[in-house]
Formats: structure tokens, C-alpha cells, sequence
């Protein structure tokens, strides 16, 4: 739609006058640059740092870093957690964009404000609100006691905690698609006779499994990663209740960088991983902006 | 047929199905894993007298923690306005080699375990670290300091203020910076008296974003921030050591007075976010 | 202040937008750039703006001097886009006072001035209860009076329009067109707009300039470009056309059955061209005159409105053929769908294959 947000560089250079609603070469450089220093610095250093440090004692070193039983342990308990947290985040995401997406009632948007909550919580306290629930001294601590039953200090407690802090991801991400998409598809379903789950296999999943997909990834990623919640309910109890992120911590501060940059790495492409399919996502659904207009 | 007119004031009739049962789903869930927890948190504070509280929330230590989280958070997103502004600015405007792969990469934050980043961003900051090398010689600390913060939360809130004007900037219209240049204005007036004024609610947006994600950041921030009571510890790290020596009522009252905090802002940037989008969407047609 | 504009050309890409394009408008008139989309008609103006900069070469005279090296913001020039461009965040006397209160300060009216001068133009463009609504709240008519007051502000040397009418419903659009014309004739600036719609180059301009493929095609009054269309690309555009394939020999066209006059191809060598026919430069008759009318068959007929249109059938070679009569015309005719009519063009217009732009106009 605009010539100068899309000719290429060369064309607007060798042009007599500067454009009137584009900057001088001289301008865009130092803007480039410095952009490309600022993330630099927040972006591309720190990830760089990871992959050398974890390397950094050798390719042996860095097997032997991430496949020590405790290494294992904590890989194991993070698969766990995103494997009960992501599917069960997910349904709420799809119920909640499906009662929001595509119906008006009272109190929608107080709804849609509860859900970004936990998006304004420290992970500080989405752990600490569980211990005061679950813990000892808790408010169903007594009960949980008498039964034998542990969530504080336990799996059960990490994955509340990670389900807490994973809350909104999926949802956040379907209903403004819902909302935008609105209903004229699914109530021209309805006509033609589809039953609610036919309307939803066929007419609202195809439009939304884009912004589905980036969203349980975003959810899964989160899920994988969070340090702040789960520190708080876990206990640091080795082997058993220690994250792989948790992992990396107790490393860290026992000095063994080599070990905490390793399972660090692992965590890292992790989340290259998510970007990359976050891009492809967006690439083919043709989500990007520019190519909107 | 009764039942259907006390819905209709409830909402709006539709052919669709499944109200009922997903919405029930959405407000049961949301109880269990947000509101009941959140409840908790609550009464337990009630256990709490107010002097008590006060006593709490105002003791020296505390004070200082909220001083600092308030102070390393305004600076990290004042910090990240301008750069954030200037990176979408960038991405969106000048084509350059390898700008997807950059778009793409602003999300990292997002996506990296914070433990990750604070690990990472120490490393690189501490005396003998890629920067802290050059920094040392200066005379600059940032390892272990409250620069070291302000470094973890830039880094935590970037994706925020960027995310935030990037639609903004890709809205705005080009003819509208022809126009002040066909009345006259030189580049820097149209972009100080159009260009800046259009895309404030969303630099405003992306601002309170990270604020409010820098205030409650965690994992990057314990690794870098040496953490001395008085000096480097922020609030959320007071929480945690409060818990780990069992002072539930002092972690609660803390908590309760960062939660609050927190609302406001989200209150905040939804009023922002409501009040943009009435403008936006009359404004442009 | 007059424009003249030498041998621009302009690219994108590897589109040529302009191509060697040279104009002249004369100082005080109102001037439409005509086109389909596509043909450069928006690029020129923009280069006349300064918002585009053309490729090296050729010229751009305000009034003989040089500003195709200046900026936008120094040619002085009022600009009315297509979707307005008003500043959304401004209130309409802030969008109007925009382009006085950003000249340096040595030249800048004083606030009271500034003030003055907003009112006035608001006055002009019969806006002055709207000064503190905002763009948001105007419609598209009201918005594109303030686009205008707000380019006039400046005191533009000359004014130029992006399909100024465009985004506007056909009623306010014919409207605001007039009105456009009325002020014209008021303030009388050097103006010039781009339209793609004939109708509203025809109605309001004082000089149509005709462009396709980044060239200019023909330039004349409304008057010249219409009755006298310099080739086959104006006919087409501008206004109903009906168009046959013929042959011309030595002073004669063989069209669609019929044998008319051509001198102006008077002593050529026989030549394929095509020709171009008004539907109210026919006339129907009953009987066949000796081969010079064209034989066709009445396929429908409307009598609603002032003039009565008549859809035929070449019999000849079954293409569709269009005529208007007037009413009287029509109603003492007594047409009925299904009979054979007699078409006799009073004015058919021949370009020959070869050589299109030798043909000059006949009148039969």
C-alpha cells in the first residue's frame, strides 16, 4: 500500500531528495545501529554466553552435565508439569475464548480482566498464594496433613504453581481471534444443521489453530521455564521436586558454571525452538502485519 | 420460555450452543487455579491487625526493597520506551538485511527461563565478563549493583514496549507525516507534533507493561543483583526469604501491598488499552 | 503560479510511473488529471508536491523557478490526500493551524493572527461551529473541507488534490465537487486534482489533462477532450463509446456493412482501423439509405429519463451497439425489440491501424 515502507533500499537512495515521509540515509543508520546494539547487548549476548559457557569444558563435559541422574530427574519433572499444566490450560483457553469469542453477556469484559490476572502477579506470589493454601500452616494444610497428603514441597505444588503462572497464554491468544472471526461462520453452520461440536471441528479450529498452536507454545515454553513460582512451592528437594530451571540455580550457586550453562542451553533452545515455530506460525497463517494491509 | 428471558438480560441470544457449559468451565477453572488461591491470600492477611501490618510494610528493610524494585523498574522501562520505541521504529519502517530474524528474536524475554537470562546477563556483567571488561576500567559496576537490576529488568520488559508500539507504528498513516510535510514542518517537528503524539497511548501501553513485569520480576534479577538487605534486594526476593524463614504473615503483607500495586497498574493499561482502541477505531475510517 | 513540468520520469521498481512527462498549467486554473488507475496521474502529482522525488533529469518550474531539488516542506504547495490525512489527535483548528505554527519563528503569525486566520478559513469552508470537534467526529465531506482549509492555511502557491472526492458517496461527492468549483472561482489558486471518474474532470475543471501509461495523452478543455479526442485511448475514457472494426480506402470506410464517407483518408492505400462512434451521434432510420447506414437489430429499449437508450445488434457481425436518442427522437420512432433499424453516425471517428494520430475528426 506504500511505496516507501516496501521498495527496497537502493531504490530511495539513489533518489535526488529524501522522500517526505522517509529519513535521511544518515538518520536510518544510526537508528539501525542503534537498535541492533541495544538488542545486542539484551538479546544476542546473553544467549551467546549460554552456548559458550556450556561448551566451554568440551563437548564431554557438556554430555556428562545434562545426563547426571539429578540433570535427568529435573528434565523429567519439567516434562511432567508441561504435560499436565499445557493440555489442561489449553481446554480452559478454548472454553474460555469459545464463551467470550463469541457471545456477548454481562460482565465479559470483568471476565477477560480475571484471566490477564495472573500476567500481573509477581511468580513471587502465584507461589506464595499456594503455600498459603496448601502449606502447613495453610488454609487446608490441616486437612491435607491428616490425609497424608502433600502439595507444598511436592509435584502436585509445582504443577499448581506452573498452571497458575500459565494461566492466560492460551487464552489470550484465541478470543481476540474468536472475537475478530465473530459468529457469521458458525451460525451459517448452524443453519446448514452442524451440531455445536461439528461447528467447532470444522468452522472454528481451521480459523483459529494458528493463533491455538502459538499459543500452547508460548504456554509450553513458560511452563518449561518458570523459576519464580516453582522455587516458591518447591524445596529445592534434589532429585524429586527440583525443575530443570531450579536445576540450573542450585549449579549456579554451587559454582559449577559448566553444569548450570549446560542444562541453561537446554532451556535456551527451548525457547529458540519456540521463537522459530512462533515465526513459521505466523509465516504461514500470514499473520504479519505489513502483509495485512 | 422463563428461563429465556432471564437470559436475554444476562446476554445477548445467539443460535450458537455452548454457552452454558463453557462459560461454567471458564468460571470454574478460573476459580480454582486464580481466584481461590488469590482468596487465600487475602485471609490470610486479615489475620493480620492494621498496626501490625503497618509494622510490617513500613519496617526499614521493606521500605528500602520497595524503593529499590520501584526505582530499577522505572528506570529499566523509561530505558525501555526510548530503545523500544526505536527498535519497533526500526523494524518497522527500514528495511534492512536480517530484519526477521531480528523481529523474530525481540521475543526471546518472552520465551527464555528467567533463570536463563539472569545466569546469562551475569556472566556477561560481572568484572571479567564480555562487558564488564570494558566496564570495570570505568569505574562502572554493574554485577551486584542496582545497575545490575536496572540490566535484568531492560532486558525482561524489552519485548513488552516494542510489542506494544509495533502495531501502532504500522497504523499510522504515511500520508499523514506527508501532510505536515506539505504545510512545512521539517522531519523533526512532524515527527515531535504527529508522529509521537499518535503512537503515545502505545509507547504509555508498552511502558506500563514492562513497569508492572519489572516490579514483580524474579528469576533474572536474584542471579545479578548481589541481593544485600538495604542495598540490592527487591521486593519479591524479601517474600521469598520471609517464606523461607517461615514469616507467613510478613511474606503475606508484603505481598498483599505488591499485589495491589500490581491491580492499579493493570486497571491502568486496560483503561489505556480501552480508551486507545475507542480512539483509534473512530479515528480511523 | 503557473507549473511546468519537463521530461519527469519516475520508477518503482521496474513499474515506470512517469514517462518523459512534460505539462504546463497556466497560473489561476483549476486542472484535472485524468486516468485509469495506474497511470500515473497520483505519481505526478505527488512529484509536483515534492512527495515523491522523479529520476535525474528534466524539470520542475513554479512560475520558472526550479524546485524540483526542494522538499516538501519548502515548495510551499497545498496538499489534500485522498483519505484526508488529518491529524487524528488534533482538534479541527489545531489541524488547520498546524502549518503556521510550525514555520520557524521569525516568520510565524502571531497566536492572535493565527487564530484569526484558522477562523477565516473555517469560515471559508462553512466549518466554523466544528473548530474544537475532532476528525473522528466529522463526516467525510465535513473532513475533506478541513483537509482543504487546513492546506490553504499556508497560503500554498498552488493547491493539489489526491482524488480529493473519492472516498465520498456518490451524492456528497457531487456536492462538494460544485462547491470545490465555486471556491475556485473565489480564491482563483493555480490548483490541480487527480480523478479517475470523467464525469467529475468534465463537470469541474477548467483544463483536463488525460493520462494512461504514464503519459500524457491529451490535453484541452473539457470541451476539446471530449468532442475531439486526440486518439483511441480518449475516446475509450471519456464518456459511452461505441467502436467498430473498419477498413479505409481512398476516402471511403467500409464499416460494420455500411459504406460511409472518410476524407480525411482521401488518396490512401486501403488500411485496416477502427471507429469510434458516441451513442448520441446516431441516428435510427427505418430505411436502408444505399449502404451508408448501418443495419442492426433492436434488442431493448428504455425510455426512463431524459434521454432514451437503445441497446442493438449488429447484424452484420453481432456485436452490441448503444445509442441514445431524445426523448421526442424516441418517442416519435416507435421502436420495437426485435425489428431492423437503419444506424447512421453523424460523427464517426477513424484511426487507421498504422498511423493513429494522423486521423483527423469527420464530420458526416
Amino acid at each position: 500500500m506504500n511505496t516507501t515502507l516496501n521498495a527496497p533500499l537502493d531504490l530511495t537512495n539513489d533518489a535526488p531528495i529524501a522522500t517526505a515521509a522517509t529519513d535521511p540515509p544518515a538518520v536510518r543508520r544510526l537508528l539501525i545501529g542503534l537498535a541492533l546494539g541495544f538488542l545486542g547487548i539484551f538479546i544476542f549476548l546473553p544467549l551467546m554466553v549460554v552456548l559458550v559457557e556450556a561448551f566451554r569444558g568440551g563437548v564431554g563435559l557438556y554430555l556428562k552435565s545434562i545426563s547426571t541422574p539429578d540433570a535427568r530427574a529435573a528434565l523429567r519433572l519439567t516434562l511432567i508439569t508441561a504435560a499436565i499444566a499445557v493440555p489442561l490450560n489449553t481446554i480452559f483457553g478454548l472454553a474460555a475464548a469459545w464463551s467470550i469469542g463469541k457471545f456477548e453477556f454481562r460482565g465479559r469484559s470483568l471476565l477477560l480482566s480475571l484471566i490477564d490476572l495472573p500476567f500481573a502477579i509477581s511468580p513471587v506470589i502465584s507461589g506464595l498464594i499456594y503455600v498459603l493454601m496448601f502449606g502447613l500452616q495453610g488454609w487446608m494444610g490441616p486437612w491435607l496433613r491428616s490425609h497424608d497428603l502433600q502439595v507444598i514441597f511436592a509435584v502436585p505444588g509445582i504443577v499448581l504453581a506452573t498452571m497458575f503462572v500459565t494461566f492466560p497464554f492460551v487464552a489470550r491468544e484465541v478470543i481476540p481471534l474468536m472475537e475478530a472471526q465473530g459468529t457469521e461462520e458458525e451460525e451459517a453452520a448452524r443453519v446448514l444443521g452442524a451440531s455445536g461440536w461439528q461447528i467447532f471441528w470444522r468452522v472454528t479450529m481451521p480459523n483459529i489453530r494458528w493463533a491455538l498452536l502459538y499459543g500452547v507454545l508460548l504456554s509450553n515454553a513458560r511452563a518449561m521455564g518458570e523459576f519464580g513460582a516453582v522455587s516458591v512451592v518447591s524445596g529445592h528437594i534434589r532429585g524429586l521436586t527440583n525443575t530443570l530451571p531450579l536445576h540450573v540455580e542450585i549449579l549456579y550457586n554451587e559454582y559449577n558454571f559448566a553444569a548450570a550453562f549446560g542444562v541453561a542451553s537446554l532451556l535456551a533452545s527451548l525457547a529458540l525452538v519456540t521463537l522459530a515455530a512462533k515465526t513459521a506460525v505466523e509465516w504461514v497463517s500470514g499473520r504479519s502485519h505489513n502483509r495485512l494491509h | 420460555m422463563k428461563v429465556g428471558h432471564m437470559k436475554i438480560a444476562f446476554r445477548r441470544p445467539s443460535v450458537l450452543p455452548g454457552f452454558g457449559v463453557t462459560l461454567g468451565f471458564t468460571l470454574f477453572y478460573l476459580s480454582l487455579i486464580v481466584l481461590l488461591p488469590l482468596m487465600a491470600l487475602a485471609m490470610r492477611t486479615s489475620d493480620l491487625t492494621w498496626s501490625a501490618f503497618v509494622e510490617i510494610v513500613t519496617a526499614p528493610r521493606v521500605v528500602a526493597a520497595f524503593r529499590l524494585s520501584f526505582g530499577t523498574s522505572l528506570v529499566a522501562a523509561t530505558i525501555n520506551t526510548v530503545f523500544g520505541f526505536i527498535v519497533a521504529w526500526v523494524l518497522v519502517r527500514y528495511p534492512f538485511p536480517g530484519r526477521r530474524l531480528v523481529d523474530a528474536m525481540v521475543d526471546l524475554p518472552f520465551a527464555m527461563p528467567t533463570a536463563v537470562s539472569g545466569i546469562a546477563l551475569t556472566t556477561l556483567f560481572v568484572g571479567n565478563g564480555w562487558i564488564g571488561r570494558w566496564l570495570e576500567p570505568l569505574g562502572i559496576q554493574v554485577a551486584f549493583t542496582w545497575l545490575g537490576i536496572v540490566m535484568a529488568l531492560i532486558l525482561i520488559g524489552l519485548p513488552f514496549v516494542v510489542r506494544a508500539v509495533q502495531p501502532a507504528l504500522e497504523d499510522l498513516e504515511i500520508e499523514m507525516e506527508e501532510a505536515a510535510a506539505s504545510l512545512g514542518a521539517r522531519r523533526s517537528q512532524t515527527f515531535v507534533r504527529v508522529i509521537l503524539p499518535s503512537v503515545a497511548p502505545a509507547l504509555l501501553t508498552g511502558f506500563a507493561m514492562a513497569f508492572a513485569r519489572s516490579l514483580g520480576e524474579y528469576g533474572s534479577v536474584i542471579f545479578i543483583a548481589g541481593n544485600l538487605p538495604m542495598k540490592t534486594e527487591i521486593v519479591p526476593l524479601l517474600i521469598v526469604s520471609n517464606l523461607e524463614q517461615y514469616n507467613y504473615p510478613g511474606a503475606t503483607a508484603i505481598a498483599l501491598v505488591m499485589l495491589l500495586t500490581s491491580f492499579v497498574f493493570l486497571l491502568f493499561i486496560n483503561g489505556l488499552q480501552w480508551w486507545t482502541r475507542r480512539h483509534r477505531m473512530k479515528g480511523i475510517s | 503560479m503557473s507549473i511546468s513540468v519537463r521530461n519527469i520520469n519516475k520508477r518503482f521498481g521496474s513499474f515506470q510511473a512517469l514517462n518523459d512527462v512534460s505539462l504546463d498549467i497556466p497560473s489561476g486554473e483549476l486542472v484535472a488529471l485524468l486516468g485509469p488507475s495506474g497511470s500515473g496521474k497520483t505519481t505526478l502529482l505527488r512529484v509536483i508536491a515534492g512527495l515523491e522525488s522523479p529520476l535525474p533529469g528534466g524539470s520542475i518550474l513554479f512560475q520558472d523557478e526550479e524546485v524540483k531539488e526542494r522538499s516538501a516542506h519548502d515548495r510551499q504547495v497545498g496538499f489534500v490526500f485522498q483519505h484526508y490525512a488529518l491529524f487524528h489527535h488534533m482538534s479541527v483548528f489545531e489541524n488547520v493551524a498546524f502549518g503556521l505554527r510550525v514555520q520557524p519563528r521569525g516568520i510565524r503569525p502571531s497566536r492572535k493572527e493565527i487564530s484569526d486566520r484558522v477562523r477565516s478559513l473555517l469560515a471559508l469552508v462553512q466549518l466554523e461551529a466544528f473548530a474544537n470537534h475532532y476528525p473522528r467526529q466529522l463526516s467525510g465531506g465535513q473532513r475533506q473541507r478541513i483537509a482543504l482549509a487546513r492546506a490553504l492555511a499556508v497560503e500554498p502557491t498552488v493547491l493539489l488534490l489526491d482524488e480529493p472526492f473519492g472516498a465520498l458517496d456518490a451524492k456528497v461527492r457531487i456536492e462538494l465537487r460544485r462547491w470545490l468549483r465555486r471556491l475556485h472561482d473565489e480564491i482563483h489558486i493555480t490548483s490541480v486534482f487527480v480523478t479517475h471518474d470523467q464525469e467529475e474532470a468534465l463537470e469541474v475543471s477548467d483544463r483536463v489533462v488525460v493520462m494512461n501509461h504514464g503519459r500524457v495523452e491529451q490535453v484541452g478543455t473539457p470541451e476539446e477532450v471530449y468532442n475531439h479526442p486526440a486518439n483511441p485511448f480518449v475516446y475509450h475514457f471519456l464518456g459511452a463509446v461505441n467502436h467498430f472494426a473498419a477498413r479505409v480506402e481512398n476516402g471511403r470506410a467500409f464499416v460494420a456493412g455500411a459504406e460511409l464517407p472518410a476524407p480525411e483518408f482521401a488518396g490512401r492505400a486501403a488500411a485496416a482501423a477502427v471507429g469510434y462512434v458516441r451513442p448520441h451521434e446516431i441516428e435510427i432510420i427505418r430505411q436502408s439509405g444505399e449502404g451508408a447506414a448501418i443495419p442492426a437489430l433492436v434488442r431493448m429499449t428504455n425510455g426512463a429519463g431524459p434521454m432514451a437508450r437503445i441497446d442493438l445488434e449488429r447484424i452484420e457481425d453481432g456485436e452490441a451497439i448503444e445509442v441514445v436518442l431524445s426523448r421526442e427522437r424516441f418517442e416519435e420512432l416507435e421502436l420495437r425489440a426485435g425489428e431492423t433499424v437503419y444506424l447512421v453516425p453523424r460523427r464517426l471517428r477513424l484511426f487507421a491501424d498504422d498511423a493513429q494520430s494522423l486521423a483527423q475528426p469527420a464530420t458526416v
